[in-house]
């Protein structure tokens, strides 16, 4: 009993000393407590995939009632705005291909006759695909424009409605809707990022100083001196969160909708699993520069397969399956759930699950080369 | 060829001084008022205590700083206004040389010429003399940063001379460097000058360099307190150097102790079992031969110590005292080594090392870099582990319990490494709460640091802000906190001046009579005099072992006098080293 003590109070006194360090020196601080909140921020920001701007240009063969109507429905939404009013087609392409243009939509010649007809009618839009995803967000955005141009039409000819009645769920996104994913995924991805660098750094710089080996001579067990770099750096991830779910909330003005036990129980885990890579890390790097080397090479693929940026749907089945050894997908998924849809602990147990298993395997795996590389 | 008049004066300061910041308002005088020619042609050495000026003149010659007062010309030219033309003409070695160590030894050099446009056929004449010079042909394509200190030192030489520079600048070009690497260094700088007619001004803190210069100028605190020809500085200690004989059953290092706090005295260091000291008055000098001393002449060192010791009020360390001094009644075996061996792929750093250091002894490892010294002293720490024989330590295995054993030892390593952010006072109560002491005994031994270290005045101070000095004693006091059993201490007197040295020797030979089991390593052959037995490593095998009179007799009697345990250590290993190419 008194050698557990013990080795809490050595432990004690390593999270001491790493903490004295963080708090000590001013530029460790700000680098540690600024850096996510500027990249909150940003990403906020700038990382959003709605168009709120769709330059585009204009060919109307027909200039009839109904065509001019279509084109004041695109000119009403503010987002479309309509650059040129060409005569000859060739001008669209030459727009396009210049890059001045994002869209055109040309009106068939006999589009008045072909609605009264019941004929379809003929409407043809283009974008530039040099830019996929701009494209077909464009795109969907103009069909939607188009769909919802029928369902006036068909309802006032009395038309029967076209077979898809379903009534869209958004219109389309009108330009917030990817910050609300975006801000909260970032709760997980910054703190990881921050978390990671810190694990690795910190033993890695006792490397490069020589303090490592005054540690390993003192009683500290590896084990202890594991505990001891792992406290600090989950207790620093906590606060970052904490700052970048504040960002969200008072600036972003994002509605927190759940509570916050689970997202914390949720950030342990993760921390634990972060933590634990960290020191993989710093057992693999000799210098500091190699530890900060080695961390941004992991997080890139960690980053790419969260579903951060691209919807894991859309992955082929073996990457998708890759996903799930991925610790920043599943904090993701619980970050977004419990901030956007108030999910609760119950919900959420095969996310912790997934994150424990992975807490597990880098904790055991970096403990183990932690000691192999001293012994 | 000259277009410029020919200047006799390669340097030439005028009440030279500068100042640095310090802290928030102060200011530290690095050089006061210094005037100084030097002729070229000559190997001028600038010795002095750490923090004298030594570099900030180098720097000030090199027009990497600008003088704040006075006037200095450098061949000729005025600094700092000639800066960039002087940065042309001559080479300057800074203590840390920037070697690339992930490029070999052929791509630093080809960097540094590519540098200072050495190009063509004067580049290939150039390398195969550096190359001759520095014996590291052999070596071209090995990579900086596998050599060893002595040869990343060649190297660095060689890459300051590949455009044959007017003046050679280096500043302490052997901290670290074994004493065979030292020698074969000082034998190219001493050719250079001989041959070539280089001028060469170096900083050095071993006397024995600064005896092979034509001239020495000792610093102190930003003034020259000395200068002159090596015998004119040796002169001054005439009739006051001697030599005492330790009682018997004494220790050198014990009477050596005495005798230098005694105020009277300049200095007092062990030398060849006996004790060698300087008297600082006729009146002095006479109580030294009643006492039985006998006059010897006087050697470089002796004179430095004197003049130092004119205007020093000499801070003598306060005897170490332990709360329990350890029994050293009964000389138990407390470190025993027995066929140790430690692989690192196909090389053999270690082979098969015996030896055994009994308790309360002053154990000294010696050998060149590279020798295995290291590696066998972090196996001994418990660092590494080893790949096969037997190692005890405090009557330990070290492989079974480790951490146990390690609460009976101290370790300071060779860069003192603590945490620089942290100040003295957290250093030392993270290492304590480390060791497992809390509450009052944690208070009491932290106190008992401070003052046995006189640390208390920079208590609040970061660690990496203290001067060299005390961040040695700092890095002592951290290691002594829970009072091991063994104390071991890797190069701690590396780079360090010679006051710097004794102070930190006779608080090792306090330690020793509390009954501390002292291991160290050092490349200065004559602070070996201060252990009670060292083994001498080369290649990984031991070489020679014994007390040091053991070790000295196994050197043959050179140009008459008596071998020192430098020569001994030369002698030894090049034999060593000859054996074994012979078979």
């Amino acid at each position: 009993m008194s050698a557990l003590f013990e080795s809490i109070r050595r432990v004690a006194a390593l999270v001491k000393k790493e903490l004295i360090l963080v708090f000590k020196d001013p530029r460790m601080l700000r680098s540690l407590l600024v850096p996510p909140v500027i990249q909150c921020l940003v990403f906020g920001y700038a990382a959003s995939f709605d168009l709120n701007n769709i330059p585009y240009a204009l060919r109307d063969a027909d200039n009839s009632a109904p065509s001019r109507e279509l084109a004041a429905a695109f000119d009403g939404t503010g987002i479309f705005h309509r650059v040129a009013t060409v005569e000859n087609p060739a001008e669209l392409a030459t727009l396009l291909d210049e890059g001045k243009i994002l869209l055109f939509i040309e009106i068939g010649p006999d589009f008045e006759k072909s609605l009264a007809a019941g004929r379809p009618a003929k409407v043809r839009i283009a974008t530039d695909g040099r830019n996929s995803n701009t494209a077909a967000t464009a795109l969907s955005y103009a069909n939607e424009i188009v769909r919802s141009f029928n369902e006036k039409k068909n309802a006032a000819s009395g038309i029967a409605q076209p077979s898809a009645a379903a009534v869209p769920r958004v219109w389309y996104n009108p330009n917030l809707e990817t910050r609300w994913t975006m801000v909260p995924s970032l709760i997980a991805t910054l703190t990881l990022l921050q978390t990671l660098l810190l694990a690795s750094m910190s033993v890695a710089r006792e490397r490069e100083f020589g303090t490592f080996d005054q540690l390993l001579v003192t009683p500290l067990r590896p084990a202890e001196i594991m505990l001891g770099k792992c406290i600090p750096s989950i207790l620093i991830g906590f606060v970052q969160a904490t700052l970048i779910l504040l960002v969200a909330q008072l600036w972003f003005g994002i509605p927190f909708e759940g509570t916050l036990p689970p997202l914390y129980l949720g950030l342990f885990i993760f921390l634990l699993a972060g933590v634990g890579m960290g020191l993989f890390v710093s057992s693999v790097a000799v210098t500091m520069q190699q530890a900060m080397l080695y961390s941004f090479v992991l997080l890139m693929p960690f980053m790419l397969l969260s579903g951060l940026t691209t919807p894991i749907e859309n992955m082929p089945d073996f990457i998708r399956h890759l996903t799930w050894l991925n610790p920043l997908r599943h904090a993701i998924e619980i970050t977004r759930r419990v901030y956007l849809d108030g999910a609760g602990i119950g919900t959420l147990l095969p996310e912790y699950g997934a994150l424990a298993l992975i807490a597990l395997v880098t904790l055991t795996a970096s403990s183990w080369f932690f000691r192999r590389k001293l012994y | 060829m000259e277009e410029t008049r020919p200047v006799e004066t390669a340097v030439l300061a005028k009440d030279l001084a500068k100042s640095f910041p310090l802290g928030k308002q102060g200011r530290v005088q690095a050089l006061g008022g210094v005037s100084l020619a030097i002729a070229r042609g000559t190997l001028t050495a600038l010795v002095g205590p750490d923090g004298a000026g030594k570099t900030t003149f180098l720097r000030l010659v090199t027009g990497l700083l600008a003088p704040e007062d006075g006037t200095l010309e450098v061949l000729g030219l005025p600094m700092p206004a000639g800066a960039a033309e002087i940065q042309r003409r001559i080479g300057y070695m800074p203590q840390k040389f920037g070697l690339y160590e992930d490029l070999s030894v052929q791509e630093n050099l080809d960097l540094y010429a590519d540098l200072h446009g050495v190009t063509g056929e004067m580049r290939k004449a150039r390398y195969e003399k550096l190359l001759h010079m520095t014996a590291l042909a052999p070596f071209t394509g090995r990579l900086a940063g596998r050599l060893s200190g002595g040869m990343k030192q060649k190297l660095g030489l060689a890459c300051t001379l590949v455009r044959s520079p007017e003046l050679l600048v280096l500043d302490e070009p052997t901290v670290g460097v074994d004493p065979l690497s030292r020698r074969e260094l000082w034998e190219i700088v001493t050719d250079l000058v001989r041959d070539e007619g280089l001028t060469v001004l170096v900083s050095t803190s071993y006397l024995d360099e600064a005896e092979k210069c034509g001239s020495v100028v000792i610093l102190r605190e930003g003034r020259i307190v000395a200068s002159g020809a090596p015998e004119t500085i040796r002169a001054l200690a005439t009739g006051s150097s001697f030599v005492m004989v330790p009682p018997s059953g004494k220790a050198a290092r014990s009477l050596q102790s005495v005798l230098l706090d005694r105020a009277d005295l300049c200095d007092a260091v062990p030398e060849g079992g006996l004790v060698r000291c300087v008297a600082s008055s006729k009146e002095a000098a006479e109580s030294l031969v009643g006492s039985g001393a006998k006059p010897v002449p006087p050697r470089l060192e002796d004179g430095f110590m004197s003049v130092l010791h004119a205007d020093t009020v000499r801070a003598a360390p306060q005897g170490l005292r332990m709360e329990k001094p350890f029994d050293t009644a009964e000389r138990g075996e407390v470190i025993a080594v027995r066929g140790l061996v430690r692989r690192f792929g196909d090389f053999t750093a270690v082979d098969h090392v015996d030896f055994s250091v009994r308790r309360g002894e002053v154990f000294g490892l010696l050998g060149p870099n590279g020798a295995g010294k290291t590696t066998t002293f972090r196996m001994l720490c418990g660092l590494l582990p080893a790949s096969g024989g037997h190692l005890e330590v405090a009557g330990m295995n070290l492989r079974s319990a480790r951490a146990d054993a390690r609460k009976k030892l101290g370790y300071v390593a060779q860069k003192f490494s603590l945490y620089g952010d942290l100040t003295v006072m957290e250093n030392l109560t993270f290492f304590a709460r480390a060791y497992g002491l809390n509450g009052a005994r944690r208070q009491g031994r932290i106190d008992w640091a401070l003052a046995s270290f006189e640390l208390s005045p920079w208590a609040g101070t970061a660690a990496g802000q203290l001067p060299g000095g005390f961040r040695q004693r700092l890095a002592m006091a951290a290691a002594l906190l829970h009072e091991p059993e063994i104390l071991f201490l890797d190069e701690p007197t590396s780079g360090a001046d010679p006051l710097a040295r004794r102070e930190f020797w006779k608080r090792i030979t306090a330690l020793s009579e509390e009954g501390v089991t002292i291991v160290v390593t050092t490349h200065f052959m004559e602070e070996a005099e201060y252990c009670d037995h060292i083994v001498i490593q080369d290649a990984g095998k031991i070489l020679a072992r014994g007390t040091p009179a053991e070790v000295r007799a196994l050197a043959h009697q050179e140009k008459g006098r008596a071998a020192t345990m430098e020569d001994a250590f030369i002698a030894i290993v090049a034999e060593g080293r000859a054996g074994k190419g012979a078979r």
